[in-house]
């Protein structure tokens, strides 16, 4: 029997026991933890399949002087049933730092809630407000050191004093990156032609809302498990404006 | 041990698909039809410059997408068939654009466990202009555009938000192309020139665009 590569987390108490085994008893031992493993590992992935997900459309936009951060609001379970209509994925890290989350609701909101933590007792220590990029590393040494068991990808977007304003996002694997523009979750695999073709460097804030409702509204007119009402957050130096944009006020498009 | 040191090469086993992007759009007097050029088997291009464009009859193509062998095959039985049929009808005129439509669905359905392609049918015909249909598995649809293929998932957003009714052919053109080449660039499967045909009353016109005359988008 081959063991793949894999280390397991075992209680202290077990641990100890292994260490006063030897031959068959031990060999035993590890047999019956990788079974143990086996059957958890199968409930763990079933259970993830069946759970909440945000099949979902996220975005951020940067512009002149800040960063429109948006999103849908839709919550599905499986394919076929919307569990919440008027969820907000865009999570408050910090007064000018936000997250917004695709994947495993249950997944991101642990992380989120972790990194939240983790950042204000930063900026404690550090005894100023927090970078957008520290913000970003936590989430991305979440991500990263629990690869496994996570199944969600963040983009962090936010103004600070030394670069102003900034969108990092961490993918899957706890990659992080840097970029002006960035669209996640299911909805986006829609949208990638639209915001390719449409987005300028510098744009004033109108054109980024109007940029951003565009993009959300087609995604969620393609996407099945994207809708609901539109969430933007611009983020600017002086203040942060939450914007909703409900379904009847979203534009439209030549078939509709 | 000699088998796992060189394993065969996973191309040789794997399906030639045409992942692909492919869309026909009606204007006032025409369609115009554009087709990447990559054909792919498992991880490698097999052909950079395969022309996915298909003519049915003078003044009707067919676009093809899915598995390479199954679109060719469908376009070639679906020619013959059109051949058939305006030879021995006692028409003057051109066959219409919803028969080879009609005739490419009939093939579809018919074999739909077996194939797996979609070809978009369009052309010009004295009846009703310039149509464009959609035969996705055995369903008949027109439509005033139509998109198909692996790489027309990322420009959903965009065909959306920039098609507009009675564009003119200039602007058709241009249209197409640069769905084309927006999908191209995000769909790892679709890539190579740009295969665009016009099609009007006067008869269809082909134009390649290469690789380099691509129109340029914003790219960090």
């Amino acid at each position: 029997m081959r063991l793949a590569n894999t280390s397991v987390a075992v209680s202290d108490e077990r641990a100890h026991t292994a260490q006063s085994l030897s031959g068959d008893a031990y060999a035993t031992f590890i047999h019956d933890l990788y079974v143990e493993f086996l059957i958890m590992d199968s409930h763990h992935s079933y259970s993830q399949v069946k759970g909440v997900s945000t099949g979902t459309t996220i975005l951020a936009v940067k512009f002149n002087g800040g960063v429109i951060i948006g999103s849908d609001s839709r919550a599905s379970m499986g394919e076929s049933y919307v569990s919440s209509k008027t969820i907000n994925k865009l999570i408050q890290v910090h007064d000018r730092i936000f997250c917004c989350i695709a994947g495993s609701l249950a997944d991101a909101q642990a992380v989120t809630k972790m990194a939240k933590f983790q950042l204000s007792f930063h900026s404690i220590q550090m005894e100023s407000p927090p970078l957008v990029k520290a913000a970003a590393s936590i989430m991305r040494e979440l991500c990263y050191n629990n690869k496994e068991e996570l199944q969600a990808g963040f983009i962090t977007a936010g103004w600070d004093r030394k670069k102003g304003p900034q969108i990092y996002v961490v993918s899957l694997g706890g990659m992080l990156l840097s970029q002006p523009y960035t669209i996640g979750g299911s909805g986006s695999t829609y949208i990638y032609g639209y915001v390719d073709a449409k987005f300028k460097p510098d744009m004033s804030l109108e054109e980024a809302t109007q940029f951003s409702t565009n993009a959300l509204a087609l995604a969620m007119g393609r996407d099945n498990v994207s809708g609901g009402v539109v969430h933007l957050v611009v983020i600017t130096e002086a203040e942060v404006k939450h914007v909703v944009v409900p379904g009847n006020k979203l534009p439209k498009f030549h078939d509709e | 041990m000699s088998e796992e040191l060189f394993p065969e090469p996973e191309w040789l086993s794997e399906e030639v698909k045409t992942g692909t992007t492919i869309i026909a759009v009606t204007f006032d007097g025409g369609v115009v039809l554009g087709s990447d050029s990559r054909v792919s088997a498992g991880e490698s291009v097999v052909n950079r410059v395969m022309n996915k464009l298909s003519p049915l009859h003078d003044k009707i193509y067919c676009a093809l997408s899915g598995s390479a062998a199954d679109a060719q095959t469908i376009a070639e039985i679906v020619n013959y068939q059109l051949d058939v049929h305006s030879y021995l009808s006692p028409m003057s005129y051109d066959p219409l654009v919803c028969s080879a439509a009609t005739l490419v669905k009939n093939i579809s359905y018919k074999y739909k466990e077996e194939l797996s392609a979609h070809l978009i049918v369009a052309g010009w015909d004295r009846k009703k202009g310039g149509q464009v249909y959609a035969t996705l598995n055995g369903l008949l649809s027109r439509q005033p555009f139509a998109i198909g293929g692996s790489g027309s998932f990322y420009i959903n957003g965009f065909v959306d938000a920039e098609y507009r009714k009675n564009m003119t052919k200039r602007e058709s053109q241009e249209f197409v192309v640069n769905a084309l080449t927006l999908a191209m660039g995000r769909d790892g499967s679709s890539g190579g020139v740009a295969y665009v045909v016009t099609i009007d009353k006067d008869g269809a016109e082909e134009k390649c665009v290469l690789g380099n005359e691509l129109p340029k988008f914003f790219d960090e």
